[in-house]
């Protein structure tokens, strides 16, 4: 079998497309790389969609925690303590056996316990906990004079959000915020070793890795394989974000404009 | 435990949670409390030693010897840390036994590597195939801590080597100009001044460690995350005196619960320390606490 059918069979395995069966003897070096990267499609898919959603309501959160009101801030901070102060990994496990009993209950939750949605969820409202958190620092830093200058013109409410604080914020938060994206997408390493079930062995990279060594007993292929799908994954991110990075700091000179630096600091 | 608890069947509400809270299988999850927090307490202190070498060996003149470091600190940055942990236990098993088997029988002629298993003499098995059971799970607490204190030592060396970079230039500069050596520069001048600058790099860095801990489950050892599993699913009476439904969610609510305190009460006592150590620093935090007391 060459490695080319190899690809065609396994190359969507992961979300339920092509051969049924994985390779159970003399695992080649093609099904490793197609298999482990097929398993990257999940990575990715809940990566973007968190992150996506996740950016609206980070943001609402970060304006609920700077305001006045204590019946907004509360929550607010109640929710970003939650989050940020409990390993996601126990999140997972939490939620899965939540969705499980509120599925016998009532049957509309039973998609919340495939993974699909259900760890979605999960990472929806971590990383909006997480990036809540960096717009909120970055709200703070944003400095008084643009503040003035926005109310000397006659700016209040909502232009002035749109205007003035929120682009401000953005552009303060993105080096930070490009490290919450690289590090969400590492996180959704977890989610088929945290109680979610890997229907008909459709599962990320890492659980596909993860079952090349318990197969193989040999960890120096497929961990390695995994890494540079993630060093490219990460490169992409990078580059993405970049890009974003310079159109929100095209108004500054040349040199103030913020570099991102990547600080492999948030493990969850 | 209490001596009510002899009938199970007939107690109710609290006297019945009482007992159900204090039977032997629980007592099990309650260690294993204790197995987290010595976790943490074996792998904080290797994971620095790991880390100032790590970071002292990246501002080596030794080129090699450079790269090696700056190569331990930039593992981590790229892949999910839990590929290495899932890595980094079988790596290590093995490197063990291979070393071992190279040790204690030269004269074996066959490859390692036969097809899909890993073979070494039965003298190299590690831990021995007729040890008992409390050797088994040592080693892989072992095993475990090792793991963990790679991967933090590198968490831990790109923030000291920061740090190390964060003191300021002219105090190496004068020690170098009364004469001090490269090596007397670094431990005399720079090592004492550089925690103030890894301080809130550590503490973070200790949070992380605390929320890392559930992985333990992942790397095969019996940790609250096991014990939760195995207590909290459905129990029939036919095998156990204290049959009921599925607690599971229950469970790892307390475990959220308990992580969330463990990192409240770490944030405060993080706090403290740092204030006092600001105190009459040449920092923004030092010049702050001093415009506060003026």
């Amino acid at each position: 079998m060459s490695c080319w059918d190899t690809v065609a069979d396994y190359a969507l395995r992961s979300v339920g497309i092509g051969e049924r069966l994985l390779p159970r003897s003399d695992f080649t070096l093609c099904q490793q790389v197609t298999l482990i990267g097929s398993g990257m499609i999940w990575n990715i898919y809940f990566g973007t969609i968190a992150l996506l959603s996740g950016f609206f309501l980070a943001t609402a959160l970060a304006m609920a925690k700077a305001a006045h009101s204590p019946l907004l801030r509360k929550p607010a901070e109640w929710f970003i303590f939650v989050f940020r102060g409990s390993p996601l990994f126990i999140q997972f496990f939490f939620a899965y056996f939540l969705f499980l009993s509120l599925k016998n209950v009532f049957p509309v939750f039973s998609p919340l316990t495939s993974a699909w949605a259900g760890a979605l969820v999960v990472l929806f409202f971590n990383t909006s906990a997480y990036s809540a958190e960096i717009f909120y620092g970055a709200m703070q830093s944003i400095p008084k004079g643009d503040i003035e200058a926005a109310d000397a013109y006659g700016m209040s409410g909502w232009p002035r959000f749109r205007r003035i604080i929120w682009p401000t914020m953005l552009r303060l938060a993105w080096p930070a915020y490009t490290n919450e994206a690289i590090f969400l997408f590492h996180a959704t390493a977890l989610v088929f070793f945290s109680g979610f079930p890997a229907t008909q062995q459709m599962g990320d990279a890492l659980y596909y890795a993860n079952y090349f060594a318990d197969k193989t007993f040999n960890p120096f292929i497929p961990y390695p394989i995994l890494a540079c799908y993630f060093i490219l994954l990460t490169l992409t991110v990078i580059k993405l974000f970049g890009i974003v990075n310079q159109r929100l700091n095209r108004h500054l000179p040349q040199l103030q404009r913020g570099r991102i630096r990547l600080r492999p600091m948030l493990v969850r | 435990m209490f001596s009510y608890c002899s009938d199970p069947e007939t107690l109710s509400g609290l006297t019945w949670l009482s007992c159900y809270l204090t039977t032997g299988k629980h007592t099990s999850l309650y260690l294993s409390f204790g197995t987290v927090l010595l976790l943490l307490a074996i792998t904080a202190p290797i994971a620095l030693v790991f880390g100032f070498g790590g970071a002292s060996a990246a501002r080596s003149r030794f080129v090699p010897l450079s790269w090696l470091g700056k190569a331990y600190i930039g593992i981590v940055r790229g892949v999910p840390d839990i590929a290495f942990f899932l890595f980094f236990v079988i790596a290590l098993d093995q490197a063990f036994e291979y070393l071992r088997h190279t040790i204690k029988c030269p004269d074996w002629d066959q490859p390692i590597r036969q097809g899909n298993d890993f073979v070494v003499c039965a003298a190299a098995k590690l831990p021995l195939g007729d040890a008992p059971q409390w050797v088994h799970e040592t080693y892989g607490f072992f095993l475990a801590v090792l793991t963990f204190s790679i991967i933090f030592g590198a968490f831990a060396a790109n923030v000291l080597y920061g740090a190390m970079q964060a003191v300021p230039r002219a105090q190496v500069e004068t020690a170098e100009a009364y004469g001090m050596t490269h090596r007397q520069a670094f431990w005399r001048i720079m090592v004492p001044q550089m925690w103030v600058y890894a301080l809130p790099g550590l503490s973070n860095l200790w949070m992380v460690l605390i929320k890392a801990t559930p992985l333990l489950f992942l790397l095969g050892v019996e940790d609250i995350v096991y014990w939760a599993r195995e207590l909290g699913g459905t129990k029939t009476p036919k095998f156990t005196d204290y049959p009921h439904g599925d607690w599971r969610m229950w469970y790892f609510g307390a475990l959220l619960v308990f992580y969330l305190l463990f990192t409240k009460v770490s944030e405060v006592v993080l706090g403290r320390i740092m204030r006092r150590l600001t105190h009459g620093q040449a920092t923004m935090g030092g010049e702050a606490q001093r415009k506060a007391a003026a």
